[in-house]
């Protein structure tokens, strides 16, 4: 048989190998989607579940809250991920907390302004304040940082000031918590708001970032367990109708207190059985 | 086996990749078409350019006005050109004609190296490095100017490469004749050599271009991505990559079928590069002839 039969028969042979591969594998395999905020705890209870129970693989993807409803709804994800509470007019799906977590406003740390009022919050996301001397500190612009729509944290913070996602004027829209983090802390003017437990994590490895209170109330985890910090909101798993299967085995172990330390490592607000 | 039974086995196969590579490209226009239909069938595309803001989930007033992003997608394009063309074709020229051999290639490595990194990091140093220095400028920092810089670094590798390998590919006779009538080395670089490598140059500024039009996920990190006609290079921008970048994942109805009119838009613009390159081709082929 000459070579080029035989090269073309390996590569038959190869490619055969590799479908019937991935099919075996993907009987194991389950994908995870949508928010930004999750996905990192969620990530790493993958890494975890999958030392526990090998054979399993967990794919975890971000994308925001709404791409995790969306893709459980169109069947592309079986779990799905949303740093939000469901809305009334999604009753089609189900959710299952598995952390608290709070959205604070984030400053760099060179700037002098230590807390915001709710009203001068509004004020700024609509540029009726523009500069931060009128706050208290530097004679700078504030650069008004929001998030695309579609964010989670847009519709919490929207839904905390009354805001419709048209009266905000931002000069920098960016998508996920780690962008709105990277932005101000490259820019002492800057203003966003992000997960407490993602900005909190970042001011503690170093990034010169801080975590301003609201109304006086400071933003920490204890706060947001206590219930007393001004915006929160439920870390959820979504899905629609009945689990079962792998992807049930892993919603039960993130619903779990076997993920407690990492919640907390996170610095997001375990959810009490 | 036979030879000509061998041939009909190769040309088969091949015919198989070839087809799939063709028709694959064919399937993604139509789904995009079959995507954005129920905007274009409902007449709702009139609303790119008839709205004057983009702000698909307010409940209050949604509004899909794209006229602002098909200018920053142009814009962004122009400026990462304007700054990429000239430095890689001077630097392909200069590492011809006046770079000593090690320079040339250490030059040429270099290039090599920034073609293959990846995006996101091109994105990534644009946000931590280059937007917090234009922000001490003139804030917020993540603009028009950013956008381009981030691009032009992009595509200039592109520029250089084929600029080099255009002037390399030139008939040396051209050079020796230019020698004999005495003209200088200035002259010659400019009057001859640029003049005959003008074809080979300009299909790698049409690539260049293309890939700056295309280009999502550098820019996405530095642009600011606010859907506004920018009254100067300071002023964030939003390319039509990037909307398409942050919303796809979600949109649903009408703002969904929105964004794949938009990405058709994108797809129209690219073939008509690649078909205005195609003719640029055919109309120099009797000069390069005779």
């Amino acid at each position: 048989m000459s070579r080029f039969v035989l090269t073309i028969t390996a590569a038959g042979l190869f490619l055969l190998h590799f479908t019937s591969c991935s099919k075996l594998e993907s009987s194991e395999g389950l994908l995870i989607t949508g928010s930004s905020t999750v996905a990192p705890l969620v990530a790493d209870a993958a890494q975890r579940f999958e030392k526990e129970y090998p054979g399993a693989r967990i794919d975890v993807q971000t994308g925001g809250s709404s791409r995790g409803i969306n893709d459980v709804r169109t069947g592309l994800a079986k779990l799905g991920m949303a740093s939000r509470a469901l809305k009334t007019d999604e009753s089609d799906i189900q959710a299952a907390t598995i952390a608290m977590d709070g959205v604070c406003l984030i400053l760099h740390s060179s700037n002098p302004v230590e807390g915001l009022t709710k009203d001068e919050i509004t004020a700024i996301y609509q540029k009726q304040i523009s500069n931060w001397e009128t706050l208290g500190g530097n004679a700078a612009d504030i650069v008004v940082t929001g998030k695309a729509s579609g964010r989670a944290t847009l519709e919490v913070f929207l839904g905390y000031t009354g805001l419709d996602s048209a009266d905000i004027q931002a000069d920098v829209i960016v998508g996920e918590n780690q962008q709105a983090i990277k932005t101000v802390a490259g820019n002492p003017k800057a203003i966003a708001y992000v997960s407490i437990g993602a900005a909190a994590s970042e001011a503690l490895a170093g990034t010169p970032i801080k975590l301003i209170s609201i109304d006086g109330i400071e933003p920490t985890t204890e706060n947001v367990a206590r219930g007393v910090f001004p915006i929160t909101r439920p870390l959820n798993m979504i899905t629609k109708g009945e689990v079962t299967g792998l992807s049930r085995t892993f919603l039960e172990y993130l619903k779990s207190d076997r993920i407690r330390d990492l919640v907390e490592t996170h610095l997001y607000v375990p959810v009490s059985p | 086996m036979s030879p000509s039974l061998r041939d009909r086995i190769l040309r088969l196969s091949l015919g198989t990749t070839a087809l799939l590579s063709g028709s694959v490209i064919l399937a993604v226009v139509v789904f995009l078409f079959r995507e954005a239909w129920p905007a274009l069938a409902s007449g709702k595309l009139s609303h790119f350019f008839t709205d004057l803001k983009w702000q698909p989930g307010s409940e209050r007033d949604p509004q899909f006005g794209l006229t602002p992003m098909i200018l920053a997608s142009f814009l962004v394009t122009v400026l990462a050109t304007i700054i990429a063309i000239p430095v890689g074709v001077g630097g392909a020229i200069f590492q011809q004609f006046y770079a000593p051999a090690f320079l040339g290639k250490f030059h040429d490595r270099l290039l090599e190296l920034l073609a293959g990194v990846p995006s996101v990091i091109f994105g990534f140093w644009g946000l931590t490095v280059l937007v917090p220095v234009i922000n001490r400028w003139h804030p917020p920092g993540q603009s028009l100017l950013a956008a381009g810089l981030v691009l032009a670094l992009m595509i200039l590798p592109t520029v250089g490469l084929t600029a080099r390998s255009a002037i390399r590919s030139l008939d040396p006779g051209l050079l020796k004749g230019a020698a004999a009538l005495g003209i200088g080395r200035p002259a010659t670089i400019l009057r001859v050599i640029v003049p005959a490598a003008r074809q080979g140059i300009g299909a790698g500024c049409l690539l260049a271009i293309a890939r700056a039009v295309g280009e999502t996920l550098a820019v996405v990190m530095v642009c600011g991505n606010i859907a506004q006609i920018p009254h100067s290079l300071f002023d964030p921008v939003r390319p039509i990559t990037s909307t398409i970048a942050l919303e796809m994942g979600y949109a649903s109805s009408d703002h969904r079928a929105l964004l794949y009119a938009a990405g058709l838009i994108l797809v129209i613009l690219s073939g008509t590069l690649v078909g205005w390159q195609s003719y640029r081709k055919e109309s120099f082929k009797p000069r390069q002839a005779g």
